[in-house]
């Protein structure tokens, strides 16, 4: 069977407990604009990868292999794959 | 004694490195490039500083991935030393080769000044020519030094003697738990550190405070060899 093309949004977001610096800067603006309520904000990364794979489970085992690989740092970061399209 | 520098796309540091090695060691040391598969027969392998392949993704992540970095691998587990500078230091975390983890410094600044250290564990290859405790003086330059591990993690590098230098009491410029300025493995042969011993080797450079960790290691490779 010929393999699917699938559309996939993989998100990088740092571990609870780990320091995030620049999501407490972007916290602090936030209140600076007048935005009120805000608790917290944490930063993190979007990746949106285009692939080939014989099926959706292929293609999510695939880019959890490449979250642990190289996409997201395990030792700070946890990751989450979602095919979109 | 043969030392080895690799080089990767983006390093600014290396001349430095290859400068440092040549005078205190009195031989210059191999080349390596990023895309190489093997090393040329080595004592020490050195990943210089500087910022490989603009520090896209996470600092070090794109060097940590690159051809050579197997064979940096298969050496250090036999116990070839393993030295890595400020970004070679964020390259051996993201390799796996050192604990933790080295994020934006918590004052979000790029920093670039002196600092002052303590060496903390002078038992080893690196560090045997400094005294325990003694206060230093070593520039940095980082943007991401800001040294992290989960708690487990830390309690192990730290009950094992793997702190190598801490920033001094009341002067961490980073936020890195534990003031933790440099690291061992749990074998002592790969450490990987944000400051930069290579430009404070000499008078030109203001001090040599950074001298002995060369001749320390240094030292005993020509003793090794001898």
């Amino acid at each position: 069977m010929a393999d699917k093309e699938f559309k996939a949004r993989v998100t990088v977001t740092l571990k609870n407990g780990v320091l995030d610096p620049q999501g407490k800067a972007i916290e602090g603006a936030l209140a600076s604009l007048n935005f009120g309520g805000v608790s917290s904000v944490r930063q993190g990364k979007v990746f949106d990868v285009n692939l080939s794979a014989s099926s959706k489970k292929a293609a999510e085992d695939t880019l959890g292999d490449m979250c642990e690989k190289l996409l997201a740092n395990t030792v700070i970061e946890d990751y989450a794959v979602e095919i979109v399209g | 004694m043969k030392a080895t520098v690799v080089q990767f796309p983006g390093c600014n540091r290396d001349r430095d490195m290859i400068a440092a090695i040549t005078k205190i060691g009195g031989i210059a040391p191999q080349l390596a490039w990023h895309t190489d598969t093997e090393l040329p027969e080595s004592d020490l392998i050195v990943l210089p500083g500087g910022f490989s392949h603009g520090d896209y993704l996470r600092a070090g992540a794109i060097a940590a991935r690159a051809p050579v970095m197997n064979a940096v691998r298969a050496a250090a587990d036999k116990g070839v030393r393993v030295l890595g500078v400020c970004n070679g230091f964020q390259m051996l975390t993201e390799a796996g080769l050192l604990p933790g983890s080295l994020m934006r410094n918590s004052g979000l600044t790029f920093i670039c000044k002196e600092v002052i250290l303590e060496a903390v564990n002078t038992k080893n290859m690196f560090t045997e020519r400094y005294n325990k405790g003694e206060i230093i003086r070593c520039p940095v330059a980082h943007h991401d030094g800001n040294y992290f591990a989960d708690a487990k993690t830390l309690n192990q590098v730290e009950d094992n003697g793997q702190v190598a230098f801490r920033y001094a009491e009341g002067t961490n410029p980073n936020g890195s738990l534990n003031d933790i300025a440099g690291v061992f493995n749990a074998e002592g042969n790969v450490l990987g550190m944000m400051p930069h011993p290579e430009n404070l080797i000499e008078s030109a450079h203001g001090g040599e405070d950074g001298r002995r960790l060369f001749e320390s290691v240094l030292g005993v490779l020509e003793r090794e060899a001898a």
